[in-house]
């Protein structure tokens, strides 16, 4: 297990390193910021002064340079807007986002296992066809009309939750979270569902192709004849069998869903990291930009490695050949 | 005397597909006595493993029991309760499947599959059904139980697999076991190992066993008495040595005919002409005459099942009655 971990740690390393490359050239070729953050007033010498001072005089690899040498120390610039670090400004909002997308993956697997897992044992009932016809809505309409729609109905008509924000928050470990606040969970429910409306669905037609193909296999009927309860037999034996792909999937869609929890932020004003990155890019904010894309480079590295060893943990074949 | 262990009258299992009904078991009657093991014989098709399914209630739908008595000492168990048949399943009757890669399930330990299967009908401790458990692997030569209890199937090999499935089959001693191919997939030495293991094991519980198989030389050794299934009916039946020496049967005949160790070298193997006919819509009358070289107009009618020797019937107008030459 120690090798494996050490393995993948390398070749981690390896990934943030051509990411940063990749990453620090194609914001380069976004746009010169100068033009948006330099008044147009500003007269020669003030503009050579800013321009110095924001490191922008030197050439491309000179630049990647300086920016790997303060990445390593932790450094990944200073914001050109706000003017303080950019990896401050997202570490500040990573909570809110991660909190939405923490409450949408479980959103998710808490209504989507059970409709899948129903839908698979009883594939021919009404209810079945019911559950999977609504979850081609789930793939098919759009996110941010999903949520307007929802403002709509339980914000504006019904008044029940509240439409924007994140709501009272409590401050731990110098973050603010919104979940353990009653105030903060109403505001949370909205968008969280809006953001799991895809995953449910996703993870209602895995369970359900899963359950459907495992109720075949030898060993269901196997576990049948041994006289089990039909609860057992589906709890135990064909459940921990189709956790394997949900788990996989709704793993790597983690990633996906704070990477673009970007059109929900909007919709609901919601104060994450999507919000952030899409201000920057308008005004060419190349230090919060770049620092913004390694977070999640790093996030989905770390999502992968952790996927992977809960892969390990519920199927065995895996753990021996990690082992040898 | 009392009920016989397992009596099976006129079981009909079909299938009510779209595309029609399939009679996959079509009127099969056998008895098996405590401690006798019988041998169902057939192609693949013949209906042998549905029949096997229907014995424990597992027939899945479409298909279901039509038709018939499966008497489990003077009970029968077609009728019975989903709830009843449960508490027979594992327990009174067993099963052992033909992919022992296939049966045992890849994400729980040996000893979880184990220990569930005597807690399923024992009210025991967790600690006395590892024990049970741990009895049961010794019992079909596992070396090292305890060790292996906490190993997951892939760390098996698949003659392993299978005595783990036959000790899973055995943890309730069981008055019938139903045997699918159990040695189908595995090698010629392991088969013989497992071959004699199931028999002493059935002598040793007086278990009554039905081993189907396709295998005419494993039935040779191993049962006292042979049903051989054609296209969902039995077509003969009677003591081993009988069945096998003398066949009735055209098709008995046939079968026996095309075991390659009985060919004499540089002559061609000899086989039964054609295939199993498709269950959907089989010929009227008796369904091998197509393949059958003895066949006559009369076989268009379908044959009555008659005793043509003491035990032995078979279910044909123009049985080989004449002594066979070796």
């Amino acid at each position: 297990m120690t090798a494996f971990l050490l393995r993948r740690l390398i070749q981690a390393a390896a990934v943030v390193l051509v990411m940063s490359l990749l990453v620090f050239l194609g914001v380069f070729a976004v746009g010169d910021p100068v033009e948006i953050l330099i008044s147009p007033e500003a007269d020669q010498f003030e503009r050579e002064r800013a321009i110095k001072a924001l490191g922008l005089d030197l050439p491309l690899w000179r630049q990647y340079l300086v920016f790997l040498g303060n990445a390593l120390q932790g450094d990944l610039g200073r914001s050109f807007v706000f003017n303080e670090p950019a990896l401050k400004l997202i570490l500040e909002r990573m909570p809110a986002t991660l909190e939405l997308a923490i409450g949408a993956t479980l959103a998710a697997l808490i209504i989507g296992l059970p409709l899948g897992l129903y839908a698979g044992l009883r594939p021919n009932s009404a209810m079945s066809k019911g559950i999977m016809a609504t979850s081609i809505l789930g793939f098919s309409l759009p996110t941010f009309w999903v949520g307007l729609m929802l403002i709509m109905v339980f914000a504006v008509q019904l008044g029940w939750l509240p439409s924007t924000g994140r709501g009272e928050t409590v401050t731990i470990l110098g973050m603010r979270w919104s979940f353990l606040t009653r105030d903060g969970i109403a505001h949370l429910i909205m968008p969280a569902l809006n953001l799991a409306l895809f995953k449910i669905s996703l993870v209602i037609r895995l369970t359900r192709a899963g359950v459907r193909e495992t109720m075949l296999m030898d060993y269901v009927k196997f576990a049948r004849a041994k006289g089990l309860s039909p609860a057992r037999v589906t709890f135990v034996h064909v459940f921990k069998n189709i956790l394997i792909p949900v788990v996989t999937v709704v793993g790597l869609e983690f990633g996906g869903t704070i990477a673009f929890s970007v059109v929900t932020e909007s919709v609901f004003a919601w104060p994450g990291m999507g919000k952030l990155i899409i201000d920057s890019i308008n005004v060419l904010d190349r230090p919060v930009m770049v620092a913004y894309l390694m977070m999640i480079v790093l996030l989905f590295i770390t999502i992968n490695l952790l996927v992977d060893i809960t892969y390990s943990l519920l199927d065995p074949r895996v753990r021996l050949e990690s082992k040898s | 005397m009392s009920a016989p262990t397992l009596e099976v009258r006129n079981l009909k299992t079909h299938f009510f597909t779209r595309a029609g009904v399939v009679k996959a078991v079509d009127d099969v009657s056998f008895t098996v006595e405590s401690g006798k093991v019988l041998g169902l014989v057939g192609e693949s098709g013949s209906g042998k493993t549905v029949t096997g399914f229907s014995i424990l209630g597992l027939v899945d739908a479409p298909g279901r029991i039509a038709g018939g008595q499966i008497l489990f000492k003077g009970r029968d168990l077609a009728t019975l309760p989903e709830a009843e048949m449960r508490g027979l399943r594992g327990n009174r009757i067993a099963m052992i499947f033909q992919d022992p890669m296939m049966t045992l399930n890849p994400v729980l330990r040996i000893d979880t599959q184990m220990i569930e299967t005597v807690q399923a009908h024992a009210k025991v401790s967790r600690e006395e059904a590892r024990q049970r458990s741990r009895d049961a692997l010794g019992q079909v030569g596992i070396p090292s139980p305890d060790e292996r209890l906490k190993a997951y199937p892939h760390q098996f090999s698949g003659g392993m697999r299978q005595r783990v499935a036959i000790a899973i089959a055995l943890l309730h001693k069981p008055d019938v076991i139903v045997a699918d191919e159990p040695t189908t997939a595995l090698d010629v030495t392991i088969q013989g190992q497992i071959l004699a293991e199931a028999q002493k094991l059935c002598a040793q519980f007086g278990t009554a066993l039905v081993w189907i198989t396709h295998d005419l030389s494993v039935v040779a050794g191993l049962a006292d008495d042979i049903a051989v299934m054609y296209a969902g009916k039995v077509v003969e039946s009677g003591p081993v040595t009988q069945v096998l020496d003398a066949p009735l049967h055209p098709y008995t005949l046939g079968l026996i005919g095309s075991v390659p160790s009985r060919n004499k070298r540089g002559e061609p193997l000899r086989q039964i002409p054609g295939m199993t006919p498709s269950l959907l819509n089989l010929p009227a009358g008796c369904a091998f005459r197509s393949r059958c070289p003895r066949a006559e107009p009369g076989c268009a009618e379908p044959p009555p099942m008659a005793e043509y020797r003491p035990g032995q019937h078979a279910r044909c107008i123009h049985p080989h009655q004449e002594a066979v030459a070796a």
